[in-house]
């Protein structure tokens, strides 16, 4: 059994090998979030920057704002840093997360082929251009996910006074997929869909798609930080989140935030001082 | 990793943040196939060697188990390692740990099976070499095992190549952590929702060369070990 002896040996290797992160992280928090701050390239930008100043290690997850509050619910996060008020507002008021933090914002786009199919470019009204979207029947990709950019998207159909549910045709494809994803199939399929501007400047395969309606208010989008109830999840790290939050909405945080540009353009508005958001 | 750069340039400049992305992998690859072994070897062997009722359902069941589909694997070890499921006490959720045990799951089933087969062909040659012998079972499975070690080797390098290609399971219990959970196959799937096709390409094409220089390797050591075994 000489094979099954260096199997064992081997193990006893490569667990000593992984165990070794096991060490280093007693000074590090879980942070649930979405993918939009990851594929947007924030926290590669950002998480050096407050490791250097508080020694402590963020590990993101990235997920949909969705499963990203599901995993606050479930105990297996600290911090839960997404972008969707109503949902963020129900997991404090039930006692899930301890407060919500205002951290920044910025704004959804719709994007779609520059041959513009529907004739939406420079529309100042989105309500108006998601109407022409479905009246034309041109392709739209939603990402049907549950993330903050699809909660988003739906209320903007309601808002137009679609009800998208009954409406869709089958110019309307639900993708269940992230931000990301459903960029590349927009770009494949030259599509519309709607997305954050931040993971949009920098998405990398944008092909023939191009920005078709911006600016206008509805297309607001704040992002939140909560801490996980030490009441509820007694494992949570307590402190240590609480100085990541602390740090998101102190000055020096804030303007970290500010300071991350690609190509001149800011991704991020920090605002966790404006009253009301 | 950021984007301006090919996944040559990374590998040529000796990008840390690479080569901590490949270690990880192998690491966890590797210790999945170690551990799968230790379990799938000795079942698989007893399962060829012995005759109960129900033998071919079992049998059948652990076939099928080898298609096992990673991303349900995936979740059924999240929810049993998140903090508010049965073993969430040990905290390893969202650790190469939990990527480690996702694996064994996924490739057990493989080395049990092909294991199951290689000793059931070797006994059904020796049976009456080694009922002559008249040793216990014990012996026999150790006998067999020991001479059917290097098409075993096969079984290892299937339930590895396995390991090494999947995504699906790792990515929902290891939650693709930069520089902590981030496999290979992680990063391919993170490049490509950045858009950055390119390099996603190019990690792919690391992860093949990777692959084929491990079953280059093992097909060395086999050849090696038969020389010396005659």
């Amino acid at each position: 059994m000489i094979a099954l002896r260096n199997v064992t040996a081997a193990i006893f290797a490569l667990a000593l090998v992984t165990a070794q992160p096991a060490t280093a992280q007693d000074k590090s928090i879980v942070v649930a979030s979405t993918t939009s701050t990851q594929d947007s390239g924030l926290f590669e930008y950002l998480l050096p920057k407050f490791k250097e100043k508080s020694g402590i290690t963020v590990k993101v997850v990235a997920q949909g704002t969705g499963q990203a509050l599901d995993t606050g619910k479930r105990c297996d996060a600290d911090v839960v840093f997404v972008h969707a008020r109503a949902q963020e507002e129900k997991f404090v008021a039930d006692g899930t997360g301890v407060k919500r933090f205002p951290v920044m914002y910025n704004d959804f786009v719709i994007v779609g082929p520059k041959s513009d199919p529907a004739g939406i470019k420079g529309a100042k009204d989105v309500a108006k251009a998601l109407i022409t979207v479905k009246d034309k029947g041109a392709p739209f990709f939603s990402r049907g996910d549950r993330s903050g950019t699809h909660s988003a998207e739906l209320a903007l159909w309601k808002t137009s006074g679609v009800d998208i549910e009954k409406d869709k045709g089958t110019w309307y494809k639900s993708l269940g997929q992230g931000m990301g994803a459903t960029l590349n199939t927009a770009a494949a399929s030259n599509g519309y869909t709607l997305t954050d501007r931040a993971t949009w400047i920098n998405f990398k395969n944008k092909q023939d798609l191009a920005i078709a309606v911006e600016g206008d208010r509805k297309l607001f989008n704040q992002y939140g930080v909560m801490l996980v109830n030490p009441a509820k999840c007694p494992s949570v790290k307590k402190d240590l989140g609480q100085a990541f939050i602390d740090y998101l909405v102190s000055p020096h945080g804030q303007q970290d935030i500010a300071g991350y540009r690609i190509d001149g353009q800011s991704l991020f508005f920090p605002n966790a001082t404006d009253a009301g958001t | 990793m950021s984007g301006d750069t090919s996944a040559l340039t990374l590998i040529l400049s000796g990008d840390p943040g690479l080569y901590r992305i490949i270690g990880l992998s192998l690491v966890v690859s590797l210790s999945a196939v170690a551990c799968a072994a230790v379990i799938g070897i000795p079942l698989g062997a007893l399962i060829a060697l012995t005759r109960f009722r129900g033998r071919d359902g079992v049998i059948v069941v652990l076939n099928a188990l080898m298609g096992l589909p990673p991303v349900v694997v995936g979740l059924g070890v999240y929810l049993a390692l998140s903090r508010s499921g049965p073993l969430g006490s040990f905290g390893i959720l969202f650790t190469p740990q939990a990527m480690i045990i996702a694996q064994t799951i996924l490739v057990t089933p493989i080395i049990a099976a092909l294991t199951r087969q290689t000793v059931e062909d070797l006994w059904l040659e020796y049976r009456d070499e080694l009922a002559a012998m008249d040793i216990g079972p014990a012996a026999r499975i150790g006998t067999l095992v020991w001479d059917a070690r290097f098409s075993l080797m096969t079984a290892l390098l299937a339930g590895f190549g396995r390991a090494a290609a999947e995504v699906g399971a790792i990515i929902i219990v290891g939650g693709n952590i930069d520089g902590f959970t981030r496999t290979m196959t992680t990063a391919i799937a993170l490049e490509t929702s950045k858009g950055d096709l390119p390099l996603a390409i190019g990690l792919g094409i690391v992860l093949i060369a990777i692959v084929v220089i491990i079953n280059a390797l093992a097909w060395a050591a086999r050849r090696t070990g038969e020389r010396y075994a005659g």
